[in-house]
């Protein structure tokens, strides 16, 4: 009784570090976004992009951040209040769990191991259409409506290619524990699961930009059309925490495509957290490039690409991957 | 009705042509992000490209005496302004030229004073006093510069222009015409830092 009061304390303690750590690793990896971001579109349209705060524009990101925590919070007449301001931590707090079973590197750099990782990261990433959802409906305001019916439908649409693919890893590698099968690959490029599935990894990446909202699929923020979308009326750090939202989401869908796909830790010479990093601010500069080069997709081509292309691809790919399995 | 003859195959084929487009697209702007920006980083450098620039318009200084300028005080610029920004005030002075051919008679003819000064009656010559442009007001249309009858005002390649208040943006334009000719460099200096 004792012993297993212990147990439960130190793994109580284990987590709360854990949530602490990944807090402070997702404010960081926010700033460095939001920096690169803004670098990355100035270089695709051969501007320098921020430049003006500290050297090269790199201290940008933190005085918006102090400008947004200055502002006023305001609250719309007509909204509901309760929801309106638990809209963004609704968005936000899941968003942290689905960091505690990302295995960062080798040993102990792994939040919470756990045997259904991926379950529980799709799972709570699915939760947070949820805070925007109650976003758009307590505004009180037409186009944060529209644009929560829109992300709401989006999210349904593109969940399901977004589990197929991970099922079909899931066959292959037979576990749901990220830490497996992370193991499971080699330090190779060509030991990878990418060479193995290369359409899973398509749908998979297709499908996290519909996921996480991004541009070519930003639809439930689309600028030109709803002002700012779900968060049309939030000002101040009640929009900061939206944007922190979407930048974590962002790094967490690439945490689990670097995963699945790319070997994780793995990498040639010496394995570790650093070639992790690697790949996800690979991916994520990938996500980037995408963003500035292709306009926003119609919501019916939204609609149409998933239904009629990308959950029958991930049928049948997953058909293949399970005969695959069954017969090698 | 072709999509539906095209079938499935049809479809697929479009589908992967479209897919192929979107690789071609990454690769447009995948060619960019490594060439240099083409911007310039404005208070630390300016571009020199300013000759086809409309900015606040400028008296042409004449030919022989870059102070003075070529403006005949027509006033034509000041009535066809539709804002109104240009005020231009001058008077008339008798005869400052008329000292030459006086000084010439007594060295040529002494015998005929009477007879060619009655004639021609003291002349008139209009005088700048000063030539006003209210910036703040001009919406830069160029009928000044258009219905000028001579060669009097343009407009200038000022691009770089700032100030903390209204008042900064009423120019004198005879004085800046005559900071111009004496500062360092000809016309156009201000914009080619």
């Amino acid at each position: 009784m004792n012993v297993l009061g212990i147990h439960i304390a130190i793994e109580l303690i284990q987590i709360v570090v854990a949530v602490v750590v990944f807090l402070a690793f997702i404010g960081v990896n926010v700033l460095i976004l939001v920096l690169m971001e803004r670098k990355v579109a100035g270089r695709f349209q051969r501007r320098p992009g921020p430049f003006e705060v500290g050297p090269h524009g790199s201290l940008q990101t933190l005085a918006d951040a102090v400008k947004m925590m200055a502002k006023e919070l305001h609250t719309p007449g007509g909204a509901d209040k309760i929801l309106f301001w638990a809209a963004p931590i609704i968005t936000f707090a899941p968003v942290v769990v689905c960091f505690m079973p990302v295995p960062f590197g080798p040993k102990y750099l792994t939040g919470w191991e756990m045997n259904l990782g991926v379950v529980l990261i799709l799972a709570f990433s699915g939760l947070g259409v949820f805070g925007i959802c109650l976003a758009g409906w307590s505004s009180n305001n037409k186009y944060s409506l529209i644009g929560a019916a829109r992300a709401v439908a989006q999210s349904v649409a593109y969940e399901i290619p977004l589990l197929l693919s991970v099922l079909a890893v899931a066959f292959q590698v037979g576990s749901l524990n990220l830490s497996v099968i992370t193991a499971g690959q080699g330090s190779w490029p060509w030991q990878w699961n990418v060479v193995v599935q290369p359409l899973s990894f398509f749908i998979f990446f297709v499908s996290t930009l519909g996921e996480t909202n991004r541009a070519p699929f930003d639809l439930p923020e689309a600028e030109s059309e709803l002002t700012a979308g779900f968060h049309t009326e939030y000002s101040g750090m009640g929009f900061g925490v939206f944007f922190m939202a979407e930048y974590a989401a962002m790094v967490v869908v690439c945490s689990v495509g670097t995963i699945l796909f790319l070997g994780g830790w793995n990498g040639p010479l010496v394995n570790g957290p650093w070639w992790f990093l690697a790949k996800v601010y690979g991916l994520l500069f990938v996500m980037m490039w995408l963003r500035w080069t292709f306009p926003r997709v119609r919501f019916d081509q939204l609609l149409n690409i998933n239904w009629k292309w990308l959950t029958p691809l991930a049928l049948l790919n997953l058909l293949v991957v399970a005969l695959m399995v069954k017969l090698v | 009705m072709d999509r539906a003859s095209a079938g499935l195959f049809g479809e697929v084929r479009k589908t992967l042509t479209g897919l192929w487009s979107l690789v071609v697209g990454l690769g447009v702007t995948g060619n960019q992000f490594y060439r240099r920006a083409v911007t310039v980083h404005y208070p630390r450098q300016t571009v020199d490209n300013l000759s086809t620039f409309r900015g606040p318009i400028e008296l042409i200084p004449s030919a022989k005496d870059p102070m003075k300028p070529d403006c005949i005080l027509c006033g034509m610029c000041e009535q066809s302004c539709p804002s109104g920004c240009i005020e231009v005030k001058s008077h008339f002075e008798e005869e400052p030229d008329a000292e030459e051919p006086k000084a010439q008679t007594p060295a040529g003819a002494a015998s005929d004073p009477e007879k060619k000064a009655p004639p021609k009656k003291k002349k008139k010559t209009k005088v700048i006093d000063s030539f006003d442009l209210n910036f703040n007001l001009c919406s830069l249309c160029g009928l000044c510069v258009q219905s000028c009858p001579g060669s009097g005002l343009r407009f200038s390649h000022e691009a770089y222009l700032a100030g903390y208040s209204r008042s900064d943006f009423e120019f004198d334009l005879l004085a800046r015409m005559r900071a111009k000719a004496s500062g360092p460099g000809s016309a156009g200096s201000d914009s080619k830092r």
